[in-house]
């Protein structure tokens, strides 16, 4: 006998026992390595994209968005909508409970929407709009608008962060700043609080009596059938550890790999890698319009020119097949992807940059880039800028940090030389950008997103994007802000790009959409 | 001796108090806020300025130093920004995994490197000397990661044997699933160890060795077996165990590495992720109950001393 067979052997023996005792309770467990650690357990308190599935899990919603980026009713069984877009009334679905037993009533709607609608940017603008909500009885609810709102369904099958969640009242009546302590959902899994462990283990049990839409999966739309008695989450900070684990079996569902570690992985003849998130990710450059030298449009633009989306590409995500070229603000592939107004981005040509950099005031002034070395692919993002910003004749002042900082500097409206900065980078998940009123496309300086840009026009379009209630008119005017986008030179775009998953062949039913569903997941 | 322990235990409390100091300043000197982490990328700055003004992180510097001293007064190192639990109960569920983790690497590195560290003394100069050394110069150079990384793919991708990541309580799981899901780290973590206190064994006991009484010894024909066991590593015990507490803050550092890379769910994992994180409660409770822990090791290798050094008396 062979050592190799004797060590088997005795470690064989040694986990022989615990391994029986598993296999006789004959649960079937889905063990997921999430993008990120569950740090927070309050989808509302933050956008972090991990919590936001953490609220999937658990909770459910109103209507949801399916695979064609159509809004479909979810927990809403019926709904109606007055003549003049004024009145809306919705109906529950018969069977909704909570992980408790209580029923899901309109007064827990009503709570969670105003909780909701305290912190999403979305949320805020549907309140904005909103005269009154108040329950009719226990499963209907009246949304009365004080103005046309295009945006209504939209806003309530919204897909990612913040996501307007159903919670008890009593849970939804917590301080919109503050988090939750109770987490009782209603959603097709149940949270084990006794078994999390921050930085390590989430655990999902299934949810018994929870009553899936009849029509199959689709998206964040459609029936979610718990398919697994168990979903554990087991978070691995580092990449290669989690790559092994998956191929030596230890677990079943990666949700990230890292781009370089993919082509192990497809080796793999035990392992699938494909892209299971039809929108992907896009990548930003973000300037600061407050500060010397990007408070000028055509010196942003000037920057635009010389972003050669295909060496972002190449250079941060490598394998062509997990990226494309993108000159829509929105995701391409989205309905209301467009070209207009996006000849600044297509330059990609350094020599037209520095040609157009020369028409205008610049002086000189340092470019200060925050490069957050410890996420590569923006670290890659912005090496990539600060080459090109040279070669176009900008001088670039590189400044190495962590993530941390430079979310916390980015807060910053100094001068550069009291903590300010010119340039970081970033990605948006595609259904965070899939229309006008992402925070990202903001022109309003005090209400916006970091950066400051200001443009009345931008905000009038937006506007218009939110009073719209045609098709017709809703593409008019998400036109009509890309093209301001453009003009103003609001940020530099990166590219497109999508980061596969990589699943045992055990492992069946998975649900495409930029957000990583469980339900409908099984494992043989 | 008790005076003198509960003399030393006193001391603990400014000593302490001189670290957490120390680590509320250098927190709060660093870059870096929790609440911009937490308010993510679709913050407004006034969404971030106001998650600061909701955690307490508006208020002076000093207000915030004197609440969490009169906190810690109390018993509470404080509750993690993030997930909202208390940093004990974090500590908790964490320090089983570090402990054991660190008990075996200093029993395994122990039991081999004292003999180790013997034998290349008692054949100084030889082919085994040389191979002890090269050993040695080897443990130190190679970072833990990589060899960690070596060992995965030798013992769990290829040979199968062992599991690439993760803890098994032995409390719960049972000693076979807790023994094969540790060997691998404890493996990783002891190789640095072995190299450092074989280093220093040799040395001793190569000093010890041209004692008059090691001399003394063999002229009263004594075989050299008991000459090293009874008079050479004897009275070499306490440089070697003063390095192994030296080891033990080296330990620490090497603890962080190896839970990432086996992702195991310990102390060292939780203070690296509340460092990303700038999770300032878990962090500034984590240095001061490792400071607190190390303050003790301490006193327990200077009391081992007096047991392997009858001469120490405090």
């Amino acid at each position: 006998m062979s050592f190799t067979r004797i060590g088997r052997g005795l470690i064989a023996a040694a986990i022989a026992l615990p391994l029986t005792l598993s296999a006789a309770a004959a649960e079937t467990t889905l063990r997921v390595i999430p993008h990120a650690d569950l740090k927070n357990l309050d989808p509302i308190w933050t956008t972090a994209y991990i919590t936001r599935n953490h609220g999937y899990m658990i909770y459910d919603t109103l209507f949801a968005m399916d695979e064609n980026f159509e809004v479909q009713p979810q927990m809403v069984d019926t709904w109606t909508e007055s003549e003049d877009g004024l009145t809306w009334e919705f109906t529950l679905r018969d069977g909704l409970t909570f992980h408790d037993g209580a029923p899901v009533t309109s007064e827990d709607v009503i709570a969670s929407l105003e909780r909701w609608g305290a912190r999403d940017g979305m949320g805020q603008q549907l309140m904005a709009s909103t005269a009154s909500m108040e329950a009719v009885d226990d499963s209907t609810f009246r949304l009365t608008l004080s103005e046309p709102f295009g945006l209504v369904l939209q806003s309530l099958g919204k897909i990612s962060s913040n996501v307007p969640f159903i919670m008890p009242a009593r849970v939804a009546a917590t301080d919109p700043f503050e988090q939750i302590e109770d987490f009782t959902g209603s959603g097709p899994f149940v949270f084990q609080e006794d078994e999390w462990v921050p930085g390590n283990t989430v655990v999902y049990t299934k949810f018994e009596d929870y009553v899936p839409r009849d029509e199959p999966a689709s998206a964040a739309a459609g029936g979610k059938v718990a398919n697994v008695d168990r979903v554990v989450w087991q978070y691995f900070p580092d990449n290669t550890t989690a790559m092994n684990a998956l191929m030596t079996g230890e677990v079943d569902f990666f949700e990230q790999p890292a781009p370089d570690l993919t082509p192990i992985l497809e080796s793999n003849p035990d392992v699938t890698v494909e892209i299971n998130d039809p929108l992907g990710n896009i990548g930003f450059a973000r300037f600061n319009h407050l500060l010397p030298p990007f408070d000028d449009a055509e010196v942003r633009r000037a920057a635009i020119m010389a972003m050669r989306q295909e060496d972002y590409m190449a250079s941060a995500v490598g394998d062509e097949q997990f990226w494309s070229t993108c000159f829509s603000v929105y995701p391409c592939g989205t309905p209301l992807e467009s070209d207009a107004g996006a000849e600044v981005i297509m330059t990609g040509d350094v020599e037209a940059a520095k040609a157009a950099l020369a028409e205008t005031d610049y002086d000189g002034t340092p470019v200060v880039i925050m490069q957050p070395t410890d996420i590569p692919v923006l670290s890659a993002f912005s090496l990539v800028t600060a080459d090109k910003l040279r070669d176009a004749g900008f001088t670039v002042d590189m400044q190495a940090m962590d993530w941390a900082t430079l979310t916390s500097r980015r807060a910053s409206r100094e001068p550069v030389a009291d903590g300010g900065w010119n340039i970081f980078h970033t990605w948006w998940i595609g259904a965070d950008v899939i229309d006008p009123m992402a925070i990202a496309f903001s022109g309003d300086p005090d209400g916006g997103w970091f950066g400051w840009a200001e443009d009345a026009e931008l905000e009038a379009a937006r506007a218009a994007f939110a009073r719209a209630t045609t098709p017709e008119e809703r593409e008019a005017s998400a036109t009509a802000v890309q093209e301001r986008l453009w003009a103003i030179g609001a940020s530099g775009q990166l590219g497109q790009f999508f980061v596969p998953v990589a699943y045992r062949n055990n492992v069946e039913g998975l649900i495409k959409s930029p957000v990583q569903f469980f339900w409908n997941i099984s494992v043989e | 001796m008790l005076v003198y322990i509960l003399k030393r235990v006193a001391m603990t409390i400014p000593v302490m108090g001189v670290v957490a100091l120390f680590v509320f300043a250098l927190l709060r000197l660093s870059p870096g806020d929790p609440a911009a982490v937490i308010a993510g990328d679709f913050a407004t700055a006034e969404d971030v300025a106001r998650i600061r003004e909701q955690l307490g992180l508006s208020e002076p510097l000093v207000v915030q130093f004197g609440t969490w001293v009169w906190s810690l007064m109390q018993g509470d190192l404080g509750t993690s920004i993030f997930s909202g639990k208390p940093v004990t109960e974090l500590i908790a569920q964490r320090i089983e995994p570090t402990m054991l983790l660190a008990l075996t690497t200093i029993l395994f590195s122990v039991a081999v490197a004292v003999p180790l560290g013997t034998l290349a003394a008692f054949k100084a100069g030889s082919l085994i000397d040389r191979f002890v050394m090269l050993f040695s110069v080897g443990g130190f150079s190679v970072p833990v990661f990589v060899l960690g990384y070596v060992l995965i793919y030798v013992f769990s991708l290829n040979l199968r044997w062992l599991p690439v990541q993760g803890y098994r309580s032995p409390f719960e799981h049972g000693l076979g699933p807790f023994l094969s899901h540790i060997t691998l780290p404890t493996l990783t973590l002891s190789v640095i160890f072995i190299a450092l206190i074989a280093r220093m064994t040799r040395a001793s006991v190569i000093e010890v060795l041209e004692e008059d009484y090691v001399r003394t010894a063999r002229a009263k024909g004594q075989s050299e077996l008991k000459v090293l066991m009874r008079h050479a590593v004897r009275n070499a015990a306490v440089p070697i165990v003063t390095v192994i507490g030296i080891g033990i803050a080296l330990l620490i550092g090497g603890v962080v590495v190896t839970e990432s890379v086996y992702n195991i769910p310990g102390l060292g994992r939780l203070v690296l992720d509340a460092v990303l994180a700038r999770d300032y409660p878990i962090i500034q409770g984590l240095i001061l109950f490792f400071s607190f822990v190390y303050i003790l090791l301490n006193l327990l290798i200077d009391l081992t001393y007096t047991f392997l050094d009858p001469r120490i008396r405090y």
